[in-house]
């Protein structure tokens, strides 16, 4: 048996009709882990004890009717676990153990999920294909010589793999969405302050989102349904009542109105992918939703946007290591000032020092550098805002590819900071307007790449994202293709 | 056009505490440049009026009570410290 090719609600029968346990569920992945990890890369860290003691305690009761039991899980390593390190694929935090559980990750152990380890990243979160990391590069499970995409790769490689059943990222400008994308997978970036981000190490605050990775919408809802809610330990968190996603699930489109902004499908973005969405808005109007085009005019000052905001705030988040009392300290310092600069020179890679350095440059006051570029970036921000807002009186989602192009190859776009950046053009503009959206596997490329279609809804509407996204799910095969990785036979 | 010079690297490396070499100094300001430069197409746009967004959704002044709590791990914590004497944070000389 392999984890791939069961849905976690297929898993959850299973158990209560005793045809599996849960260790026999740790063991699968852990065996799977073996099998295909030292091709995929996708784990920093693999928690096997923590894993099968949870399992035994689950097999002992029996207790199969949580939401989440006994389903093997891979978590970002920006995610707070106790006991695990937490290193954000950083030199800085390499031996850094945190002491205390996300809430995202209580809420999971509440529910009886099972933690299989820590996954792979761009450093702290920054970049669009994991190469960043300090200390691995995660390769994308369709195929070993291109990029998961990133930041979030390592979760969305050890899900496409069939490692773990779900995964959790987070999405600052994509992060979730475009390496789901490149690993055929389905990734949810919920509404900003709907999940709890209390336990997640920040990357730019007024950005981020954790969000659930997996094969299928429907598993995809569950994993949701149980992270979302009000947390008192993070301040932007919603109040907004938890609908059940995945018992509300239903593939109806009728009457169901799409808008593809025309933005979405200009320049830069490759002929694939423009087919891979033609043809999937053809297949909506099969299933009975009308499509229509819209002019969201500052859609493309979106990226502009996304890097003079989030730069400014990553130069901030990453303001507290330092040295003092965690994290990596140089051992060559003489003074103080001399310690800052050497652990903080040796602790941070390339990716974070170039973001750091343009943070710092645009909220210096030089040249008015404060106003010019951070203020003025604030202010088009709300208008970007205020352009799906006005979509959204008159369209129920919007629709468009997830990423540019397919998976690129390792060290073709690394070099370039700035076409590496436009790899996430499609998917910031959700962050900037603190909207939901997801990534649908949505085809193949004529080299096997999985391609993505995104789906944006209104405010707290994940659960229209959902049905969208399952009526497509459910009319396409794009979902059961599985990578051909060796490891357990179907 | 925005012209971020090796100098100005140099200098706002020197306040987020950072060391750089020569090269890495050329190579941030020839990129930093380019983003920068990169991102000035917002100016085409009118803002007069706008108001800015500072964050992810609208929620404003959370308030809670301030109140002790007892964070029972502190010997652990005091283990991710770099380096320790009789249970305090050691660092280097702050004076000569």
């Amino acid at each position: 048996m392999s984890l791939h090719n069961y849905t976690i609600k297929q898993v959850e029968q299973m158990l209560q009709n005793e045809e599996i346990s849960a260790t026999e569920l740790a063991e699968l992945s852990l065996d799977q882990i073996k099998a295909v990890d030292g091709d995929v890369q996708a784990f920093l860290q693999v928690s096997e004890e923590i894993a099968l003691e949870k399992a035994a305690k689950i097999d002992e009761t029996k207790a199969y009717d949580k939401k989440l039991s006994a389903i093997p899980a891979g978590i970002k390593d920006n995610i707070a676990m106790n006991g695990l390190n937490l290193t954000c694929a950083s030199k800085m935090l390499e031996n850094f153990d945190p002491l205390y559980d996300a809430t995202v990750i209580q809420k999971l152990s509440t529910e009886d999920a099972l933690f299989m380890g820590k996954l792979n990243m761009d450093e702290f979160a920054m970049g669009s294909s994991t190469e960043s990391s300090a200390f691995k590069k995660t390769r994308n499970p369709w195929n070993l010589n291109h990029v998961p995409g990133g930041s979030s790769g390592g979760s969305a490689a050890a899900v496409a793999a069939g490692e773990v059943m779900f995964s959790l990222g987070t999405d600052t400008g994509g992060s979730i969405r475009q390496p789901a994308a490149f690993c055929g997978i389905v990734g949810m970036k919920p509404t900003y302050g709907l999940v709890s981000r209390f336990g997640a190490v920040a990357m730019a605050p007024s950005l981020d989102q954790i969000g659930p990775m997996t094969r299928t919408v429907e598993d995809n809802a569950r994993v949701l349904e149980v992270i979302a809610g009000h947390d008192k330990n993070d301040m932007t968190s919603s109040k907004e009542q938890v609908p059940a996603y995945a018992e509300n699930l239903t593939s109806e489109l009728k009457g169901l109105k799409i808008a593809v902004p025309k933005q979405f499908l200009g320049e830069g973005v490759s002929e694939e992918v423009k087919e891979s969405v033609e043809n999937a808005l053809k297949m909506y109007e099969l299933l009975g939703a009308t499509v229509e085009e819209v002019n969201l005019p500052h859609l493309a000052y979106a990226d502009a946007v996304y890097y003079i905001i989030a730069n400014a705030e990553v130069s901030s988040s990453l303001a507290r290591f330092d040295g003092v009392r965690f994290g990596h300290r140089s051992e060559k310092a003489t003074d103080m000032i001399d310690m800052f600069k050497k652990s903080r020179t040796e602790g941070f890679g390339e990716e974070a020092k170039r973001r750091i350095l343009t943070g710092s440059t645009i909220l210096s006051g030089r040249d008015n550098f404060n106003e010019a570029y951070f203020r003025k970036a604030q202010k088009v921000r709300t208008l970007i805002a205020n352009d799906f807002k006005a979509a959204f009186e008159h369209y129920d989602v919007i629709v468009g590819p997830t990423a540019p192009t397919a998976a690129f190859e390792f060290d073709s776009v690394v070099k370039d900071p700035l076409t590496m950046y436009m790899s996430d053009m499609l998917t910031v503009p959700v962050n900037l307007a603190g909207l939901p959206a997801i990534s649908v596997p949505s085809g193949y490329t004529e080299e096997g790449l999985p391609l993505g279609l995104q789906i944006i809804g209104k405010h707290f509407d994940e659960q229209t994202i959902y049905r969208v996204a399952y009526a497509y799910e459910q009319a396409t095969n794009h979902h059961k293709k599985r990578p051909n990785l060796g490891g357990a036979e179907a | 056009m925005a012209n971020i010079t090796k100098e100005d690297i140099l200098r706002t490396a020197d306040l987020v505490r950072l060391e750089l070499t020569d090269e890495e100094a050329a190579m941030y300001s020839e990129q930093i440049t380019e983003i920068i430069t990169f991102t000035e197409k917002i100016n085409e746009i009118n803002t007069d009026g706008v108001k800015p967004t500072t964050n992810g959704n609208a929620t404003t002044n959370v308030l809670r009570k301030d109140e002790p709590v007892v964070w029972e791990n502190r010997e652990k914590a005091l283990e991710n410290a770099p380096e320790l004497e009789e249970r305090q944070i050691k660092v280097p000389s702050i004076m000569d």
